[in-house]
């Protein structure tokens, strides 16, 4: 059975169709890419996965639960975790309690026991932030440990909130456009990551991308979007090469001249 | 005719905070601001008048003085934005808030040193006659406090709707950094704004201190104007007219056939149940932020 | 300049970051046990009044330095506490035992009246509790069985432990209860910082969209910073009333809660100096004016407190945004990077307002 899956999902805001009968499925330890031009609908998409929306007709199950019976609260509990598109850190605390606040769902201590400080939280606290020093050292975050959200770059910020992501361990992970806005050197150091992430923490990855270099290098499985309905689905190979995906993104007469010069980036 | 008598006084009244609620609402629309001192700067207007009009003041002519006046505070609300609200640029809508109910401290305090904290009555022509009108009595000032009201409330509306300015003013507080792409000079349209909200509050403060006594603390009907703005809801010129209408009529209606003690509660009980059942006033604004 | 070199996870739980930093608040400590005998009995009050204003401003702080709610109505809270304490006494119960359940008592009907309230964003929730703090006044007088109405109540006779707490003849052992109480206040208001609690406050504050997806129960969280931060402005108001000696509707009015309000601005919004250094100010500053008028040779004038106290607010949101303690951390900043402080090291990044109507 597949890890995650949408079936026959649909989305309106208004008159507006934003998700129209979308199926898919990801399954464990695979990296999904979801593409299309913008306003296909694919934040949307993780958006509904979140529960900050809630689709018309259709279910999304994961790992056997129907998510659209839980609240947005209670999707990390049971190993979601994901970045956002425009960054949503915490901008006034430190990276270190941004990454903190990624380790709620593994909280034990009560109210008492966290205003005396006493009984299980001390060790708790501990294990918290081991669980956190592990994934500062693994995306190299160190220098940045103590600084306030509000004075660190975008790339930084970026990587600060896949670590957050991380530190909530899950086993599914929500990437939205992870390499937007980075440079050149900061994709290539994202596309390791996310292969390390699946392959060394064996989470399963779905991410929204349009930047196809990155996608045909991590991911095993693309599927296209366009205005909100399923465009194809495959290998990125296959994707990418398929007649209606480079219709949606260049136009009908750009078939013939693509199919040869089939490049990295569509 | 005991409740047509009750109704038309509440009318009055409900004008009145409909006019200040016209305030908060107007700088709201324009700027996103809310404007915790609009009651004071209706007192200031007062006790500007006051100071033009009365004898042991400056004893000008009732219907010279208004112009002034109205200049006096327009001028003040624009002088306001410049040396205060504009550093305010980009901050949020709560530092904005507190930063207004400190103005209105020092407002109230201001006025305290000039004018004293004796209640004072202005010589106004309005508050000599009275009109009946079938056993239900009416003051020239009631009078015209509805019909100043009902004009203004539907010039500023138009305003709106209509002119460059107004929609210049709207879009300068849904996103400033586009208003100013598109060339609306964003931190001008605020001074007109904040002007505006001084001549509206100098109107809404010459019609309350026609109808009756001015204090300094006259400025906390602010506060049951903002009730009234926020029943109406904040982003509608008709909403906050309508909602001072509310709290005006609920008030003399409360104190006529609810035991003394629970009166003067209506109006924030009716703030309290609207907030909860509506949180975001009877015309709701608020979208979700989209991730 | 010290560095803190971190060898183990304790290093950042601690509440002391290190011996230097746990000798200097050891030594506060000291002074402040000792005040009794270092200054005189006028003096001791208006420090006993400064640590009763810290109290309810750690509360207030709480809710909105940590969590970002705005409240106007702390008042009420603060005469719930107070009123629910002297009942509980009248009930029998001994005065620690009452002013503590009123505490647990205001946090409770707090916690509840957030449910509905903090639904609300921004300035409909300072509405909102600028209206339960109007209320509170007549709520005061409608239920005057328990409240005594516009009479009010003259506080208790109040023992602990067979030592008798009261403000005349032994001014020290009230200001030994406000400061006990201040150090209970402050003690768990900095165990929740360093707890999963604290942060979720924060996460509130910060982003409520990503806060929810990193499992944190938005509506819960509000639920409790509310009912606690409640809890703290009850046990302030409970001192307050009770030190004041006598006690009714307009004792606890809603200038009282602006003035709260105002006070952790000016002390520094989200850290728990500032609510001291806030309470300072508000409880010296009547004091220091009427100084000022003797001085100048001039009567008292009406209303001069509120309008210096406003002016000061102003003059503080436009230039030092972060209070009297983001001051202090910037000068600190400065006299240990000496020379070498930049100029524009605190510049604030200009930003542009975007409509609030999202959320």
């Amino acid at each position: 059975m597949s890890l995650l899956s949408l079936d026959g999902v649909t989305l309106k805001f208004g008159g507006v169709t934003a998700v129209n009968n979308l199926s898919l499925s990801v399954e464990e330890g695979q990296v999904f890419a979801l593409v299309g031009p913008n306003g296909a609908g694919k934040s949307t998409v993780f958006n509904m996965i979140s529960r900050f929306y809630r689709p018309v007709t259709g279910s999304i199950t994961f790992d056997g639960r129907n998510l659209l019976n839980h609240k947005a609260h209670e999707i990390a509990n049971f190993g979601i975790a994901r970045t956002f598109q425009n960054i949503e850190l915490f901008e006034m605390a430190t990276v270190l309690q941004n990454l903190l606040v990624g380790r709620h769902r593994h909280r034990r201590s009560s109210l008492p026991e966290q205003m005396f400080f006493a009984g299980r939280i001390r060790q708790e606290e501990r294990e918290h932030r081991h669980a956190v020093e592990e994934v500062i050292d693994f995306l190299d975050l160190q220098p940045y440990r103590d600084t306030r959200i509000a004075g660190l770059p975008y790339g930084v910020r970026k990587v600060v909130e896949l670590a957050r992501a991380l530190s909530t361990k899950p086993r599914l992970l929500l990437l939205d456009e992870p390499a937007s806005g980075l440079s050149v050197e900061e994709t290539q150091d994202m596309r390791w990551w996310i292969d390390d992430i699946r392959r060394q923490m064996g989470i399963t990855v779905l991410m929204v991308e349009h930047d196809m270099g990155l996608v045909s290098k991590v991911c095993d499985r693309v599927l296209a979007l366009a205005d909100g309905a399923k465009l194809a689905e495959g290998t990125p190979a296959e994707v990418q090469s398929h007649p209606a995906v480079i219709e949606a993104y260049l136009g009908t007469s750009a078939i013939s001249k693509t199919a040869n010069a089939r490049g990295e980036r569509v | 005719m005991d409740v047509l008598q009750l109704l038309l006084s509440g009318l009055a009244n409900g004008c009145v905070y409909g006019l200040v609620a016209l305030g908060f609402v107007l700088i709201y629309k324009a700027t996103e601001a809310v404007n915790f001192a609009q009651g004071d700067l209706m007192m200031l207007g007062a006790f500007v008048m006051v100071g033009l009009v009365n004898p042991q003041y400056m004893g000008l002519n009732f219907w010279l003085a208004v112009p002034l006046a109205l200049l006096i505070m327009g001028a003040l609300g624009y002088m306001l934005d410049i040396a205060i609200l504009r550093f305010m640029f980009g901050q949020s809508q709560t530092a904005v808030v507190i930063l207004t109910i400190a103005l209105g401290f020092v407002i109230r305090f201001v006025a305290g040193v000039i004018w004293g904290h004796e209640p004072q009555n202005l010589h106004s022509p309005l508050a000599l006659g009275d009109v009946r009108m079938g056993g239900v009595v009416l003051s020239l000032a009631d009078i015209a406090v509805i019909v100043v009201t009902l004009a203004l409330t539907l010039g500023l509306w138009q305003f709106f709707q209509r002119t460059k300015l107004g929609l210049a003013m709207q879009a300068s507080s849904q996103n400033q950094m586009a208003a100013y792409y598109m060339g609306i000079p964003v931190k001008r349209v605020q001074g007109a704004v904040w002007a505006l909200a001084g001549v509206v509050a100098c109107v809404a403060g010459i019609l309350y201190a026609s109808k009756g006594t001015l204090a300094i603390s006259a400025g906390f009907i602010g506060i049951k104007a903002f009730a009234a703005a926020v029943i109406g809801g904040f982003g509608s010129l008709p909403g906050a007219l309508m909602g001072g209408l509310i709290v005006g009529i609920i008030e003399p209606f409360a104190a006529r056939y609810f035991p003394a003690g629970y009166s003067q509660i209506a109006p924030y009980a009716l703030l309290i149940l609207v907030l909860v059942f509506r949180p975001h006033g009877l015309f709701a604004q608020v979208r979700v932020k989209k991730v | 300049m010290r560095f803190h070199f971190k060898t183990s996870y304790d290093h950042d739980i601690r509440l002391f970051p290190d011996w230097w930093n746990f000798s200097l608040y050891a030594a506060l400590l000291l002074v402040l046990l000792g005040l009794p005998w270092l200054i005189d009995s006028f003096y001791l009050g208006e420090m006993t009044n400064v640590l009763i204003w810290s109290v309810a401003g750690l509360g207030l702080m709480l809710l909105t330095g940590q969590t970002g709610q705005v409240s106007l109505g702390h008042s009420a809270f603060m005469a719930l506490g107070a009123y629910s304490c002297v009942n509980f006494m009248e009930l029998g119960l001994p005065f620690l035992a009452a002013f503590l359940l009123a505490g647990v008592f205001t946090g409770i009907i707090g916690g509840i009246i957030a449910v509905p309230a903090l639904r609300l964003h921004g300035v409909y929730l300072a509405i909102f509790t600028l209206a339960l703090s109007i209320l509170m006044d007549d709520l005061i007088v409608i239920l005057s069985p328990w409240t005594g109405g516009v009479n009010g109540y003259f506080a208790p006779e109040i023992w602990i432990f067979g030592i008798e707490i009261n403000r005349w003849s032994a001014p020290e052992t009230w200001y030994y209860l406000a400061l006990g109480t201040a150090l209970m206040v402050t003690f768990f208001y900095r165990n929740l910082l360093r707890s999963p609690l604290g942060r979720s406050f924060a996460a509130v504050r910060d982003s409520e969209i990503s806060a929810q997806a990193m499992g944190v129960d938005v509506a819960r969280t509000k639920t409790l910073a509310f009912g606690l931060s409640c809890a703290f402005a009850g046990l302030g108001g409970a001192l307050m009333g009770l030190f004041a000696g006598a006690f009714n509707n307009e004792t606890f009015n809603f200038l009282i809660s602006i003035q709260l309000l105002m006070a952790i601005i000016i002390g520094g919004l989200g850290f728990i100096h500032g609510a001291f250094l806030g309470a300072i100010v508000i409880a010296f500053l009547p004091q220091f004016l009427s100084i000022v008028t003797d001085q100048l040779g001039s009567t008292s004038i009406p209303g001069l407190e509120t309008g210096v106290f406003g002016m000061i607010l102003i003059a503080f949101i436009l230039f030092e945004p972060m209070g009297l303690y983001g001051r202090w951390l910037k000068i600190r900043t400065w006299l240990q990077l000496f020379p070498f402080a930049r100029r524009d090291m605190f510049r604030r990044q200009k930003s542009y307002l975007k409509t609030e109507r999202l959320r």
